[in-house]
């Protein structure tokens, strides 16, 4: 791809993740605030704001990229909110990203932020039964871990993946977030502990599964002119960012849907709907799976960050497991996957975390990743889906 | 003790047949694609201008994708029961349909009885209850040979 298609990331900003029950505005400005200072530039420089949106905070969530910019005071500034679910950070840095492509603006301002409750996520409250993520729990009791219990099963069936690969991811994340400053857990865990929590959704353990965070995640992206006349040559850059929906049939059964497509009427595609999120990214940055030095996948359990290992092509169907017990996707490994501590030591701040994905990504790249650092690294892969099908991968190099 | 009326949980996703009940999907009558639940107005493959649709019964029997269950209480609008019963749930493969759909297992099945592959057929089942009324839902049960026999009762 050639650098006329990618962007520069100035900066990156985090609100530490955790459980603190204040408004999600605080964990977006102080996510923005240390992007804007990273990045040298002025909020009152931010031609275009975009904001990944929550619908868990009311109506200010909804329209978050206005919500941040008044509160970091009017300037005037474009703007635009984007909700889609898991996926609402990657469309926000992904309308920034066309706005600078496009010759629009030269910098913008990327946040998204959430305070979520306890327990489940649950559907949006009423009676409303034309909704299928509502009904959904109405007639199945189907919680977003009751899908990825499905997956996990599979996996052990189809694989012979074992009870003790899926603790042995949840083992390395928690040792890979130890000495992140953003991370929600920074505690060490055994194979013994995590069998030893109780069962959510057979076959995956509390300490399997992702919590639900409040935090606050912001970057500032720019055009590679603009980095160059800020004086940064050689800045961290985005270079493809993938929003795909899934192709008709989609043949596995995703949240929050009763059925699968059906394949009566049309042969199915090649590639899977996660297989073709990452793909796309790969083709519009021109690379392929060989040239990632590191990857954070969205392990909303431990045995979905396997089935991400196949889908974003470090290794073929059905060999996840043998990289994880070669020790591949750990830190000092082949390709280290969320290095981070991922989902696993976040917990989900749903609209903050596609972001955060990319944050670690610049960090890692730069060399900045203090006590997880990845040697070396100069090419990085995010991937995520939101509800309904929202693909989300974003490639970033250095 | 008064007899509660029964009535399906959601109208029209179900026959409300206790013998033989069936998933009612829709038939595109221009490519034959089929959905569930049904589609009403415009044909979800893409290669498809239909917008008229023939109600069409499942498959009543298939075979297990996967399956799971639910350890703890799911959150409203699910209507648990008092005390809280854990319940196991499956993706069944219907191979007529060629697609897979989910739904409840019948109590007293769980986890350790079931595997990918199994065979399972369509019941009807109380979902929850209120004062009048018992409200049914679609439940996947083992066909012959499953293991049931620490089970609560099946259902018919």
């Amino acid at each position: 791809m050639t650098a006329d298609h990618r962007v520069a990331v100035l900066g990156a900003g985090m609100h530490p993740w955790g459980k603190w029950g204040r408004n999600f505005v605080e964990y977006g400005l102080a996510a923005a605030g240390d992007a804007l200072r990273e990045a040298g530039v002025d909020w009152t420089d931010i031609q275009y704001v975009a904001g990944a949106d929550t619908i868990r905070n009311g109506y200010p969530g909804f329209v978050a990229g206005a919500t941040f910019a008044q509160a970091l005071g009017w300037t005037g500034a474009r703007v635009s909110s984007a909700y889609a679910a898991c996926a609402s950070g990657a469309q926000a840095i992904n309308n920034a990203r066309a706005q600078i492509l496009a010759g629009l603006c030269d910098v913008a301002l990327v946040v998204g932020a959430d305070t979520t409750p306890k327990g489940f996520f649950k559907p949006v409250g009423g009676d409303r039964k034309d909704d299928p993520d509502w009904l959904r729990f109405r007639l199945m009791g189907a919680t977003n871990p009751t899908y990825f219990a499905l997956y996990a099963r599979r996996r052990m069936e189809l694989f012979g993946a074992t009870e003790a690969d899926f603790a042995a991811v949840k083992v390395k994340n928690a040792r890979h977030g130890l000495e992140n400053p953003y991370a929600r857990y920074q505690k060490a865990v055994t194979v013994e502990e995590v069998l030893a929590s109780p069962m959510v959704a057979d076959p995956l353990r509390l300490l399997e599964i992702c919590a639900t965070s409040d935090g606050g995640a912001a970057l500032v992206l720019c055009s590679v002119d603009f980095a160059k006349k800020h004086g940064v040559t050689s800045p961290v850059t985005i270079d493809a960012v993938s929003t795909v929906t899934p192709r008709f049939p989609q043949t596995i059964i995703e949240m929050p849907n009763f059925s699968t497509d059906s394949s009566v009427a049309t042969s199915t595609v090649g590639a899977t709907f996660k297989e073709s999120v990452a793909l796309a990214a790969y083709e519009e940055a021109g690379i392929g799976p060989e040239d990632v030095d590191l990857a954070e996948v969205y392990d909303l359990s431990s045995a979905l960050e396997l089935d991400w290992y196949e889908d974003i092509g470090l290794c073929k169907q059905g060999e996840a497991e043998r990289l994880l017990r070669d020790g591949d996707t750990t830190l000092g490994g082949r390709v280290p996957v969320n290095p981070s501590g991922g989902l696993s030591c976040f917990g989900e701040a749903i609209p903050a975390q596609a972001i955060a994905q990319v944050c670690e990504l610049v960090w890692q790249l730069r060399g900045q990743a203090t006590g997880r650092q990845v040697e070396g690294a100069k090419v990085g892969i995010t991937a995520n889906q939101g509800l309904f099908g929202h693909g989300s991968s974003v490639i970033v190099s250095k | 003790m008064p007899t509660k009326t029964r009535v399906p949980a959601i109208d029209g996703w179900f026959t409300v047949d206790d013998r033989a009940p069936a998933l009612l999907g829709s038939r595109c009558t221009s490519c034959g694609n089929i959905a569930f639940p049904k589609e009403t107005y415009f044909c979800r493959n893409p290669h498809c201008q239909g917008m008229e649709f023939a109600e069409t019964p499942l498959s009543r029997t298939g075979k297990v994708w996967s399956y799971t269950n639910a350890g703890y209480q799911p959150p409203e609008p699910y209507v648990a029961a008092d005390p809280y019963v854990p319940f196991a749930i499956c993706a069944v493969e219907l191979a007529a349909e060629q697609l897979v759909v989910m739904g409840q297992v019948v109590p007293g099945v769980d986890v350790d009885d079931l595997h990918v592959g199994d065979d399972v057929e369509l019941v009807l089942d109380t979902l929850y209850e209120d004062e009048e009324h018992e409200y049914l839902v679609w439940k996947w049960r083992p066909v012959d040979g499953a293991d049931t026999s620490n089970g609560q009762g099946v259902p018919a």
